[in-house]
């Protein structure tokens, strides 16, 4: 029996959430940064099967950039983190305060 | 068949998503995650996307998701839990707007009632991609080139030790 | 030679405004020179102006020059345009003449005043805007006018500011001629709105067809225009400004409290009496309130010590005879007697000025005493300029009066009571002015040895144009003489074609025929009276000074009425000006203060709070930034799912 479109759908939407949780909820700056990643995984789902359900390539080509993105987004984040790090000496996102009012 | 494997599939996608957010260790975490991207590329793989299917394990699983594994290692990180939290009073505000984006996007996705149609053999393999690459939109790859150039002297400048 | 009419008020305008631009770099000498020579080729102008006028027959005695289309706007047409008719080259002859002399006068009285520049400024722009009015051709034009008088009344008055007394009355003249102003201006529209126009000599064209003889509109119009008139000529209710207006310099006093601004209001009526003919009921009133103010500003000017003091309530006393001329729509015997007026009165103020510069600036009269000697001259014009305003046969003052007092009995409009109260002001008249007459220039001086070293004949500069005022106040009135007395009327026919009634307008009122011989018994019952008060006063003031301080014990209660001029400034101040300061006070405390200001400052403080409140938002937190984030992201897709 095939698997209705909507299916993929409620899946990609669930992914996002937890990613959205995930970036709220945790404070390793790591893991927020992981669950970043989870949200575009979900958006890039969700953009497969549309594509598939109307037959045009152009979503696959999306994608594709969009994962070059997140891999260029990857190094520059992770380079920060590491020059936070340094100063740091934690990835605690609750430590870096100093932008508040 | 298919919605077995799709149940599957599904299943681990999600409870390895979430299990990404509940370890306490980060390198549980980082492992998860790429637990989770096999799995999704199992979806993909459904979904006629071979090329994508490959490119998110080679690149996805295989790159970025190393990469962290390498900064968690290096940066020795453990888990460690200290002073108040930030979001202390915000929980409860943030899981309700969590569960109602939830609400709203699965209200959306249940509206969108269809069924696959048939597509041709060369769907989603990568001839059909690299000739929509260069093609129609080699523009955007170009310039996605440039995008990633940018990255990398970002990230080496970034992460070099006496900036 | 029509088309330079403009040149007459023209002239002032620019010694005007070159004096007043460059008033610093041009020294003293310059500016005098250029102010009062302006006035006197204006007034040489008018004269040519005047036989130009004369040449013409005497239906067709009207040149009328359009300078500009001023105002176009919907059915409102008004010109910048001048009117010279027999009317108005009376008043420029008497406004230029006069201002000339009293010009040369003031050289000499002001010449040791730092303010002297400012001084002749303000008289030039004065002199400018008197012109306008009198030559003004339509209403509009002529208001015009009428404020720039009453600017430049204010601003001589308040001629030393520095002087509280000195800015208050300024203020006070300008505040009261301003509520006058306010009428002035409802009759005008009034006018406009039932005629269409506010041009003259349209205007006397359309009036009979435009309304109804006695009608609503036409008596409300002009009962407006009437407490404008009541404001600039002091009568009653508006006249308190003008004894105050004598802390100006008496140069002022004598222009524009005597001779000119003074006498605009009897002009406005005079020039628009086709109007006022068609409105009997404001005829009554403006007889009545002439009379009266005529017999109560005489009363008061009987106790008062201050010289000019007593010269100003004889002022308001005869414009009060003016207007009563007015009233009785014997308009010409009105113009006649502000001609007179203007002579023997700029003669008596700088009389009295020249008085006051001897005495080293006392005024009041009961330091003063036997200054014929000291000051001969001075004493001779007084005297002729006295005798002129007691109406003593042969002057100026007696021909003008009389004919006003003889029209109040005879004419359509008049009444008996009218000629009583008039002839009872007249006693009053020659009273108080002998009165000041011997207490100023008779008797032994009552002056302490310090000013007596000071004392001293003006100059020259001050006494010639004394010396001309008080000829014309001996022959200016014989001119005017009366067809019983013998004389030819000139006056009243040159006059003529100006006058509704003599086209044949202003409905029933017909003079009745009346005898010569009961004029001549009016006439003489008049003199007699007159006599009586000079002997009165001369008793009381000449022969027995202790009688007067005896008298005045015997009736303190009424000399202190009549001191405190009847308490009328203190009655205004109380229910009027209290009350208005008073709610200023209240709107400014509560309305301005604690409410316009509280909001103002409210709202200043509602934003810093409100601020603070979203400051904190910045919290530098990564995580709460990521669940805003989220926030509105919900609300955004929430919005699009809706829709």
């Amino acid at each position: 029996m095939a698997v209705p479109l909507e299916y993929y759908i409620i899946l990609s939407a669930f992914l996002f959430v937890v990613g959205v949780v995930g970036v709220m909820i945790s404070r390793n700056m790591i893991v927020m940064f992981m669950c970043i990643e989870i949200m575009l995984n979900a958006a890039n789902l969700a953009m497969v099967a549309f594509s598939r359900h109307l037959q045009n390539m152009d979503g696959h080509v999306f994608v594709f950039l969009v994962m070059a993105v997140a891999a260029g987004e990857a190094a520059v984040g992770l380079a920060i983190i590491i020059a936070v790090f340094r100063n740091r000496e934690s990835v605690d996102s609750d430590f870096l305060n100093l932008m508040k009012w | 068949m298919e919605m077995v494997m799709f149940a599957v599939a599904a299943i681990i996608a999600l409870a390895s998503a979430v299990m990404v957010i509940t370890v306490k260790s980060p390198i549980a975490s980082v492992l998860y995650l790429i637990l989770s991207i096999m799995a999704q590329s199992v979806l993909y793989v459904m979904l006629a996307g071979l090329f994508l299917a490959a490119f998110l394990i080679l690149i996805y699983g295989g790159a970025i998701l190393v990469l962290f594994l390498f900064v968690v290692m290096l940066l020795n990180i453990r888990y460690a839990d200290m002073g108040s939290d930030s979001l202390g009073k915000l929980k409860p505000i943030a899981w309700t707007f969590a569960v109602v984006l939830l609400g709203e996007m699965v209200w959306v996705g249940t509206g969108v009632q269809a069924h696959f149609r048939g597509v041709d053999e060369t769907f989603g393999s990568v001839p059909e991609v690299a000739a929509l690459l260069y093609g129609k939109f080699v523009y955007p790859f170009e310039l996605t080139s440039i995008l990633l150039l940018a990255a990398i002297i970002g990230a080496v400048v970034m992460a070099r030790k006496g900036l | 030679m029509s088309d330079y009419l403009f040149i007459v008020p023209l002239l002032p305008f620019l010694t005007f405004v070159i004096n007043g631009i460059f008033r610093t770099r041009l020294p003293k000498n310059m500016v005098v020179s250029l102010a009062v020579g302006s006035v006197g080729l204006s007034f040489i102008w008018s004269v040519v102006l005047f036989f130009h006028l004369l040449g013409f027959p005497a239906e067709e005695r009207v040149i009328h020059q359009v300078l500009f289309n001023w105002l176009p706007v919907g059915n409102l047409h008004l010109d910048m345009a001048f009117l010279l008719d027999p009317l108005s080259a009376v008043m420029i002859l008497v406004v230029s003449g006069v201002g000339f002399l009293i010009h040369i006068y003031s050289i000499g009285y002001m010449a040791h005043d730092p303010g002297i520049k400012r001084y002749f400024i303000y008289l030039n722009l004065f002199m400018f805007s008197m012109l306008l009015l009198v030559l003004a051709d339509n209403l509009m034009l002529l208001f015009i006018g009428w404020e720039g008088v009453g600017l430049c009344s204010y601003l001589l008055i308040g001629f030393w500011f520095e002087k509280k007394s000195a800015s208050d009355a300024g203020n006070k003249a300008f505040i009261v001629n301003r509520i006058g102003d306010f009428g002035f201006l409802l009759g005008g529209f009034i006018l406009f709105w039932a005629a269409g126009t506010l041009q003259f000599t349209d205007l006397a064209h359309k009036a009979p067809e435009v309304f109804t003889i006695g009608g609503g509109v036409i008596t409300a119009a002009t009962l407006l225009l009437f407490f404008g008139a009541t404001g600039k000529s002091a009568q009653i209710p508006l006249y308190i400004w003008l004894p105050d207006a004598m802390e100006g310099p008496t140069p002022v006093s004598a222009l524009i409290h005597a001779a000119t601004m003074v006498t605009a209001g009897v002009y406005m009526i005079v020039r628009l009496n086709f109007l006022f003919i068609l409105a009997p009921t404001t005829l009554l009133v403006v007889a009545i309130v002439g009379a009266a103010t005529a017999l109560v500003a005489a009363t008061i000017g009987l106790a008062q010590n201050d010289i000019k003091r007593v010269l100003a309530y004889s002022t308001v006393s005869q414009l009060g005879y003016m207007m009563l001329a007015c009233g009785v729509a014997a308009f010409s015997a009105g113009i006649f007697h502000l001609m007179t007026h203007a002579f023997f009165k700029a003669l008596l103020f700088l009389g009295s000025g020249s008085v006051i510069h001897a005495m080293s600036n006392e005024q009041d009269m009961r330091q003063m005493g036997g200054l014929k000697k000291q000051l001969p001259l001075t004493y001779k014009t007084f005297l002729m300029g006295t005798l002129a305003i007691t109406g003593i046969p042969l002057f100026s003052g007696f021909f003008s009066k009389d004919e006003i007092l003889w029209k109040s009995f005879s004419s359509g409009h008049g009444h008996v009571i009218f000629w009583i109260i008039g002839v009872l002001t007249a006693a009053l008249t020659a009273f108080y002015m002998f009165r000041l007459l011997y207490l100023t220039f008779y008797g032994e001086g009552r002056y302490d040895k310090h000013t007596a070293e000071h004392l001293h004949e003006s100059p020259k500069v001050m006494t010639m144009p004394l010396v001309v005022l008080a000829v014309l106040a001996v022959i200016g009135g014989w001119i005017g003489i009366p067809h019983a007395l013998g004389g030819g009327a000139w006056f009243e026919k040159f006059l003529e074609p100006v006058m509704a009634t003599s086209h044949g307008g202003g409905g029933h009122a017909v003079a009745a025929h009346h005898s010569a011989s009961l004029e001549y018994g009016l006439m003489a019952v008049t003199i007699v009276l007159v006599l009586i008060s000079i002997y009165l006063a001369w008793y009381f003031y000449r022969k027995n000074i202790a009688k007067a301080t005896s008298l005045r014990q015997s009736l303190s209660g009424l000399h202190k009425m009549l001191l405190n001029k009847y308490w009328v400034d203190e009655f205004y101040g109380a229910t009027i000006v209290r009350p208005i300061v008073n709610g200023s006070i209240f709107l400014w405390k509560v309305f301005d203060v604690l409410i316009i200001d509280g909001i103002a400052n409210g709202l200043a403080h509602l934003v810093g709070d409100m601020s603070e409140t979203m400051r904190r938002m910045q919290s530098g937190y990564l995580r709460i930034y990521m669940t805003i984030f989220v926030v509105g992201v919900v609300i955004l897709v929430g919005y699009m799912v809706v829709r």
